[in-house]
C-alpha cells in the first residue's frame, strides 16, 4: 500500500437488502496517482463510486480522505472537501449554455466577502473574475467554442467534457471519473488521456471507472479489479493485464477463453 | 430586451395616473400591483427553485395581519393567566415586522419540508395556510375572527428632511405599491443573476450534479423560501393599509391559484413573466366586469390561461423572448440577467 493515501476505502461493503453490491472492499489511492477501477458490468463500482461521494451510505466501514471520515458527510460537503465527481450517464445542466454550466460550478469558486457582493464594482470585479476563470476551465477542457451552445445539445462525447469542467470548476484535490470516455471516438478518448494526464500535473489525484481497456492500461499508473463486490486484484497495468483472476472475470473460465486472453495479449 | 421591456413597463406605469383619473381603474390596479408583487414572490421559489408552494397566500396574510395588529395595537390574554398588550406603533414599523415575520415562517416552513421536498412541500405548505386561516378565524381576542380588524390606518412614511407622509389617496398608494414592487423586482433580478441564483437554477435543473459540485439543496432552498415569504408578507402589509380592513378570507385558496396563474401564464423562471401575468389576470376583472357576474369570470380566467399555455407552452414571456432571437434548436434559452452584464 502507498505510504501517503489521499483516498482510503476502508473495508466498505453495501448491500441493499439480501443483494451484496459490494463486500468488504479495501483500498488505498496515493497523492498525485492516476489509478483506474475495472471490472465486468455490475462489479460495484459505480456503487463504490457513490459511497466515496456521499450519494450512498456504506452498510460498513469508512471512505477516508486526507484522513477525514466522509461517511457522514452530504455530496456537497464532500465536494467542498475537494473530491470531485463526474457521472456515468451524461449529467449537464442541458437548459443552459455550456459557459453557463461552469458558471453554476463555479458558484462557491473564491467567495469574495460581504462588502464585495454589496458595491456594485466590486460586484462586477467579481463576476469578471468567475467569467474568465470559466473560460480558462473550457479552454483547459477543449470546450472554448461551444462556450454559448446550450450543453444538452452537445454530442456526448463533449457533454462528459462539460461534466469535467464542471467538475473542475469546484478545484477539487481528486477526481472521481466515472466512464469519463464511452461515447467518445478512438482520436477523442486520446485527447481525453492527455487533459487527464494535465489535470493529474496540476497536482489532482484520479481514481477512474472504464471500460476502455486500452484506455486504462495506457493512463493508469495503478488498476483495481472487482468482480461480485470484490476486489480480485491490484496492480500496475502489466500485472493486472496477465492477472488470471482479471482474465477469468472478464472472460469466464475454459480453454477456448484462455487462449482468447493469449490472442489479446499477443 | 430583457432590459429594455421591464424599463418601458416602468415608465408606462409611472405615467398611467396622469391620464387616468377614474377611481375604480385606480383601485384595480393597485389590487394588480399589490398581487403582482405575491406572484413575484411565488416566482421565486417555483420558477427558480421548481418548488411549490400552494399556501402562498399565508404568508402573505401573515404580513397584512402582522402589520395590521402591530398598527392598531392588542391586548390579549395567554395560557398562565399571562396578558400581552400592545399599543399601536406607526405603519412603517408594522411593514417591516410584516417582512420579518413573514420571512421567519418561510424560514421554519422551508426548514421543516425541504428534507423532502417536491409534494411534500406542496402538502406543508396547503396545511399551513389553512392552519393559519383557521388561528385568524378563531382566535377572536387578537383577531377579530370573522368581524375582521377594521379602521387600519393609513400606511405613514416617515422621511428625512420630507416629514412624514400618510398614503391616504389612492395616487398616493399606487406609487407606494409601485415602488415596492420596482425594489421587489430588483431585488430578485440580482438574486436570481448572482452566485446564490445559480445554485437555484442548479439545483432546479439536475439535483445529482448540483449537489456533487457543492450546492447545499437545504439552504439555498430555505434561503429562497425566506426571500420568497418575507417578500409575501410585504405584499401583504401593502394590502392591510391600502384596503384598510382585513378578514379570515384572505387566506382563502383562490388567492394562491390566482398567483400561480400568474406566474405560470407570464412564465415562470422569467423576471417578467409574473409581471405579465400579474397585469393580464389582475385587470382581467375589470375588463370583464360590464360583460360577467364575478363566478362566470372564473371561467374565462381558466379558458384565458388554457389558450395562453396552448400557444405558449413556457409562458409569454418566454415566447415574447423567443421572438427576439434568431431561430434555433426547440427550446430557445432566454437570455440570462447575469450574461446581460458581461
Amino acid at each position: 500500500m502507498s505510504a501517503d493515501p489521499i483516498l482510503r476505502i476502508d473495508h466498505v461493503g453495501v448491500r441493499f437488502g439480501g443483494l451484496v453490491a459490494i463486500a468488504d472492499l479495501h483500498f488505498d489511492v496515493a497523492k498525485g496517482e492516476i489509478v483506474s477501477l475495472i471490472g465486468p458490468n455490475g462489479a460495484g463500482k459505480t456503487t463504490a463510486f457513490n459511497v466515496m461521494t456521499g450519494f450512498l451510505k456504506p452498510s460498513q466501514g469508512r471512505v477516508l480522505f486526507k484522513g477525514e471520515d466522509l461517511s457522514r458527510l452530504k455530496p456537497h460537503e464532500i465536494s467542498r472537501a475537494g473530491l470531485a465527481r463526474t457521472f456515468q450517464r451524461t449529467s449537464v445542466f442541458a437548459a443552459d449554455t455550456v459557459f453557463d454550466n461552469v458558471l453554476i460550478g463555479l458558484h462557491r469558486h473564491a467567495e469574495p466577502p460581504l462588502l464585495d457582493r454589496v458595491v456594485p464594482a466590486r460586484r462586477r470585479a467579481d463576476e469578471a473574475r468567475l467569467q474568465a476563470r470559466a473560460r480558462e476551465i473550457l479552454e483547459l477542457v477543449g470546450l472554448a467554442s461551444r462556450a454559448d451552445d446550450l450543453a444538452g445539445s452537445l454530442a456526448y462525447g463533449e457533454q462528459r467534457l462539460v461534466g469535467v469542467a464542471l467538475a473542475l470548476a469546484t478545484e477539487p484535490t481528486m477526481l472521481l471519473l466515472d466512464e469519463p470516455v464511452s461515447g467518445m471516438n478512438a482520436s477523442e478518448t486520446q485527447v481525453f488521456v492527455r487533459l487527464i494526464r494535465r489535470i493529474r500535473d496540476e497536482g489532482v489525484t484520479i481514481l477512474l471507472v472504464e471500460h476502455d481497456m486500452p484506455m486504462v492500461m495506457e493512463v493508469s499508473d495503478r488498476i483495481v479489479c472487482l468482480n461480485y463486490g470484490r476486489l480480485i486484484a491490484e496492480g500496475p497495468p502489466a500485472a493486472i493485464r496477465a492477472h488470471p483472476a482479471v482474465i477469468e472475470a472478464y472472460l469466464g473460465k475454459g480453454g477456448a477463453a484462455r487462449e482468447l486472453a493469449a490472442e489479446v495479449q499477443g | 430586451m430583457t432590459r429594455l421591456l421591464p424599463l418601458a413597463l416602468l415608465v408606462v406605469l409611472a405615467l398611467l395616473p396622469l391620464g387616468l383619473k377614474d377611481p375604480y381603474l385606480l383601485n384595480a390596479l393597485i389590487t394588480t400591483g399589490i398581487f403582482t408583487i405575491g406572484a413575484m414572490s411565488l416566482n421565486l421559489l417555483l420558477g427558480y427553485t421548481g418548488q411549490l408552494s400552494l399556501g402562498h397566500i399565508a404568508f402573505f396574510g401573515i404580513g397584512a395581519y402582522v402589520s395590521a395588529l402591530t398598527s392598531l395595537g392588542f391586548d390579549v390574554g395567554l395560557p398562565f393567566g399571562l396578558r400581552v398588550t400592545h399599543e399601536g406603533w406607526p405603519p412603517a414599523a408594522g411593514f417591516l415586522l410584516a417582512v420579518l415575520i413573514s420571512g421567519l415562517c418561510g424560514y421554519v416552513v422551508g426548514r421543516l419540508s425541504f428534507r423532502v421536498r417536491g409534494a411534500y412541500f406542496v402538502i406543508v405548505t396547503i396545511s399551513f395556510a389553512e392552519v393559519v386561516r383557521l388561528v385568524a378565524l378563531n382566535w377572536i381576542e387578537l383577531t377579530q375572527g370573522p368581524l375582521a380588524l377594521t379602521s387600519i390606518p393609513f400606511m405613514t412614511l416617515g422621511l428625512p428632511g420630507l416629514g412624514e407622509m400618510t398614503f391616504k389617496t389612492k395616487i398616493q398608494n399606487y406609487y407606494l405599491v409601485l415602488a415596492v414592487a420596482t425594489l421587489s423586482y430588483l431585488l430578485i433580478a440580482r438574486l436570481v443573476g448572482s452566485r446564490f441564483g445559480r445554485a437555484m437554477r442548479g439545483l432546479k435543473e439536475n439535483e445529482p450534479l448540483a449537489l456533487s459540485v457543492g450546492v447545499d439543496a437545504t439552504r439555498t432552498l430555505t434561503i429562497a423560501a425566506t426571500v420568497s415569504a418575507a417578500m409575501a408578507g410585504a405584499a401583504g402589509s401593502l394590502y392591510a393599509h391600502y384596503i384598510r380592513i382585513i378578514d379570515p378570507d384572505v387566506f382563502l385558496f383562490s388567492y394562491t391559484v390566482t398567483m400561480v396563474i400568474m406566474v405560470v401564464a407570464g412564465g415562470k423562471g422569467t423576471l417578467i413573466g409574473p409581471v405579465i401575468g400579474g397585469l393580464i389576470f389582475g385587470l382581467l376583472p375589470v375588463a370583464l366586469r360590464p360583460v360577467m357576474a364575478p363566478e362566470a369570470q372564473w371561467i374565462v380566467y381558466g379558458a384565458t390561461l388554457i389558450v395562453i399555455l396552448f400557444v405558449m407552452p413556457r409562458g409569454i414571456a418566454p415566447a415574447l423572448a423567443a421572438l427576439g432571437l434568431p431561430k434555433r434548436a426547440p427550446a430557445a434559452p432566454k437570455p440570462e440577467p447575469a450574461r446581460a452584464s458581461s
